[in-house]
């Protein structure tokens, strides 16, 4: 009997996407444990890593870790395929659409806040065209809407400091490259 | 390193055009006037208004049987209903202009209307 064997040639960008992904993963899970009053309010701490993502390495790799952390972090707080699920995929798919064209915007005048601001609205943006369509059909979903505008404003610009600082504080940035 | 150093002039922008949209949202969502008085259909015709200022009772003949309305406290139900789905009954209290029950097997219905009156639907 001859032995198969599977080789998975994995590339440092893997390593790094992987990595990465790690961090916005466990950051995820420390979302899920703090108690908001409202269902659809959270601060999105993971987002922070996604911010990262798109100054350090672009888009695409912003993507990835994206997609992976809504992904494993559905699996992990056993919520895969259940409607909260498609909540954050569709949060996360409309917020990487809004920061293709924000991360274009030139980066002397837009930094991090204005992407995190940015996708915080998208994000809810397209929770709501969801939640409205499927999970709550009754026109009464949109009085919550100034809350969740609000909520938007303030966690987007939260994450959006906290990313410019980390991209700025040379420890953590050199600790990222030393590893990658 | 002090917070504020680390936002771009475009950020200033960009959080105030959020702050336009909070702004802006408060009162589109909750615009929907003043709940008023509460109006019970009849296949499709006025049967009564009632006020929501006045508690007060009625009993609609429909198809069916009859279908008791109440109003209380500035909000209105269906209190009992012949239909077989008790859809209108479960709905409760409705206190909000534009709000509505419809209790479609003994055709009678009740809505709330405000100073304002809301579009349900747009067509072209």
């Amino acid at each position: 009997m001859t032995r198969s064997v599977t080789k998975l040639v994995t590339t440092p960008e893997d390593h790094r996407i992987a990595r990465l992904a790690a961090a916005a993963i466990g950051l995820a899970l420390i979302d899920a444990a703090i108690p908001l009053p409202l269902p659809g309010v959270k601060p999105g701490l993971s987002n922070i890593i996604t911010l990262i993502v798109l100054a350090r390495y672009g888009w695409e790799t912003a993507a990835w870790v994206c997609g992976l952390r809504v992904i494993a972090g559905g699996i992990l707080l056993g919520q895969l395929l259940s409607p909260g699920f498609f909540m954050s995929l569709t949060g996360a798919l409309f917020s990487l659409m809004i920061l293709a064209g924000a991360g274009r915007l030139p980066r002397r005048w837009f930094g991090p806040v204005s992407w995190s601001i940015l996708a915080a609205f998208a994000h809810i943006g397209g929770q709501l065209v969801l939640a409205r369509l499927w999970l709550i059909p009754h026109n009464g979903l949109f009085y919550l809407v100034p809350i969740f505008a609000l909520a938007a404003l303030g966690f987007g610009i939260i994450n959006g400091l906290i990313a410019a600082r980390l991209l700025r504080s040379p420890s953590f940035m050199n600790t990222e490259v030393h590893h990658a | 390193m002090h917070w504020l150093s680390l936002l771009r002039p475009g950020d200033w922008l960009v959080a105030v055009l959020g702050a336009t949209v909070c702004a802006l949202s408060f009162p589109l969502a909750w615009q929907s006037g003043h709940a008023e008085k509460a109006i019970v259909r009849r296949n499709g015709e006025v049967f009564a208004e009632l006020s929501l200022s006045r508690n007060a009772r009625i009993d609609v003949p429909g198809p069916l049987g009859t279908t008791t309305i109440a109003v209380e406290r500035q909000r209105v139900r269906v209190v009992s209903d012949p239909g077989p789905h008790q859809y209108c009954v479960r709905q409760g209290w409705l206190e909000r202009a534009g709000e509505i029950a419809i209790c479609a097997p003994n055709e009678v219905s009740v809505q709330i209307v405000g100073g304002k009156e809301n579009y349900d639907s747009l067509s072209y």
